[in-house]
């Protein structure tokens, strides 16, 4: 085993590291505290979606409400993500390119869902949307749906994960501050094309890695969404909720099925997320905080 | 045009919705509030939310000091997979974590089997509650306590060392003093993102009111009995008190800076 090879075996070694033994006791704690918490976690979830064979497996996840979960997360995924991926860009550009009054009450309210329980998070879109408000009165009326439909569940998800790309460029485009792009007018770009070709090209890992982020909550996101989802089988469960059901069905096989593909979900963008930072870790923000 | 956009979207998705909230508090008059503040079952509920968190809280604390350590100062076989492990709960659905912990640790699971014989329960008592919001918080504390640890400057350990200090003193005296301000800050994120989980929490924790019931399974009791009332204003009370613990870590944060010149 290769130990702080870096160092020379002196004895002021002993003095700015600890002694060999405590050093494997402490790798040795983290390893089995990981274990225990992170590790058997994630395997319990293949091994239990296994437990009765890959036929069985299979099988499970050909279901018409497992399907219908699946295609439900993209659309909430594919549509929230987006759109908070042009916001990100447009607050965080606001907030590092320009002096205003009132930056940090705006900079707190972006990271506001943060702090707030994702089950609060879907009760304020039934407080405002419900059947007994003037608003939700007025939906009805004209005949629109939006809670315990999709569009709630967008609603819910856009609030859910609305922080993650501004939070990831603000502190990335303050650091680049605004040269750049004031060279680039000053030579006569339009503001779209200082955006696109100055801007853009300079925060591009960055942006990536928060859309990343942003994505992998957007699909995993279950409090929220549990609350508007109103749980319409086969039309508003996104495939986090169809877990809950199928293993409240004392389903586990399917309920383990359904939860392999998010978990295969977190892994990718795990080693995707580390790939960037190994790659491009001076382009992407250096806060890792989410 | 940027700021413009910024500001609309902020007042039609978060602070109409959250203003939302805080009217519809306000509707129901203080006298019917504070009932439902202080109903026996809102409080436990409550309380256990808090009291897992904190618990939780201060496990990670001591375990993600000790991690990210293990992670900056060692080398050992498999550290870089080890490093990007702890993300794995940002990345993991919570209702996947919630499932999976609650087959771990029950009575016949992988873990909970060899537990059972000790006299010990962890799923579906509060204690499950702590293992989900263990799991949910683990990443605060080393993500916010690793690079400070980075940014340590090996010459200040050797002076420790040569003015005679043991290499238990420079840790206890030297190092963790000034570790202490991110640490707290991870304390104080896990703690509140704890007090909120919903996901990872409802599977293992068995759900019995007055005992493993937490405050935002009681919101969603509330609102699938059509009390809009008491969830309101259960979330609410759960709001105001977040919005304190947000405060509270800016303070730390900014006295960080103040006294140690780097923010956590």
């Amino acid at each position: 085993m290769a130990l702080d090879t870096s160092l020379q075996p002196t004895k002021v070694r002993s003095a700015v590291t600890e002694h060999r033994f405590a050093r494997w006791t402490l790798i040795l704690a983290s390893l089995i505290f990981l274990t225990l918490i992170l590790l058997l976690p994630l395997a319990a979830v293949f091994v239990e979606a296994f437990r009765k064979g890959a036929g069985a497996f299979l099988e499970a996840l050909q279901d018409e409400e497992t399907f219908s979960a699946i295609r439900l997360t993209l659309i909430v995924a594919g549509v929230s993500v987006p759109l908070n991926l042009i916001f990100g860009v447009a607050a965080a550009w606001a907030i590092a390119k320009f002096e205003f009054k009132g930056k940090a009450f705006l900079t707190t309210l972006i990271d506001l869902p943060f702090s707030v329980s994702p089950v609060i998070s879907g009760l304020v879109f039934v407080l405002l949307l419900g059947a007994n408000t003037h608003l939700g009165h007025w939906l009805s009326a004209h005949d629109i749906k939006i809670l315990f439909a999709v569009p709630g569940l967008i609603l819910a998800t856009m609030f859910v994960t609305f922080p993650f790309v501004a939070r990831e460029l603000i502190p990335l485009m303050q650091e680049q501050g605004t040269g750049d792009e004031e060279a680039a007018l000053s030579l006569g770009a339009s503001g779209w094309q200082t955006f696109w070709h100055v801007t853009l090209p300079n925060i591009k890992w960055g942006l990536l890695y928060g859309v990343l982020l942003c994505n992998a909550r957007a699909m995993g996101e279950f409090g929220a969404v549990s609350v508007v989802s109103g749980h319409i089988r086969g039309q508003t469960n996104t495939m986090p909720l169809q877990v809950e059901i199928l293993y409240n069905e004392y389903n586990f096989t399917g309920a383990f099925a359904v939860a392999t593909l998010l978990a295969l979900l977190a892994l990718v963008t795990l080693i995707l997320k580390t790939l960037l930072e190994m790659r491009y870790s001076e382009e992407i923000a250096a806060s890792r905080r989410h | 045009m940027a700021l413009g956009l910024t500001l609309t979207w902020l007042t039609l998705l978060i602070l109409i919705p959250l203003s939302g909230l805080a009217w519809r508090s306000s509707e129901l008059g203080l006298a019917k509030f504070l009932a439902i503040a202080f109903d026996p079952r809102t409080l436990s509920a409550l309380r256990i939310s808090f009291g897992a968190a904190f618990a939780a809280a201060c496990i990670n604390a001591a375990f993600g000091v000790v991690l990210a350590w293990v992670l900056v100062r060692y080398r050992f076989p498999g550290k870089r997979v080890i490093d990007a492990m702890v993300d794995l709960p940002f990345a993991l659905p919570t209702a996947v974590a919630g499932i999976a912990l609650a087959t771990l640790y029950a009575p016949n699971g992988w873990i909970g089997q060899f537990l059972t014989p000790l006299g010990i329960k962890i799923a579906f008592t509060p204690l499950g509650i702590v293992i989900a919001l263990v799991f949910v918080g683990l990443p605060f504390v080393v993500r916010t306590v690793q690079p400070v640890m980075e940014e340590i400057d090996k010459e200040v350990e050797e002076a420790a060392a040569t003015l005679g200090a043991t290499r238990l003193q420079t840790i206890f005296r030297v190092l963790l003093p000034g570790l202490a301000p991110p640490v707290l800050t991870g304390f104080a994120l896990a703690f509140a993102r704890g007090v909120g989980e919903y996901g990872s929490v409802i599977f293992i924790a068995g759900n019995l009111p007055f005992r493993s019931e937490i405050a935002p399974l009681l919101i969603v009791i509330k609102l699938e009995e059509f009390n809009y009332a008491a969830a309101t204003a259960i979330a609410a009370v759960m709001l105001v008190l977040s919005f304190i613990m947000l405060l509270i870590i800016n303070l730390i944060q900014s006295w960080s800076r103040g006294r140690y010149g780097y923010g956590a």
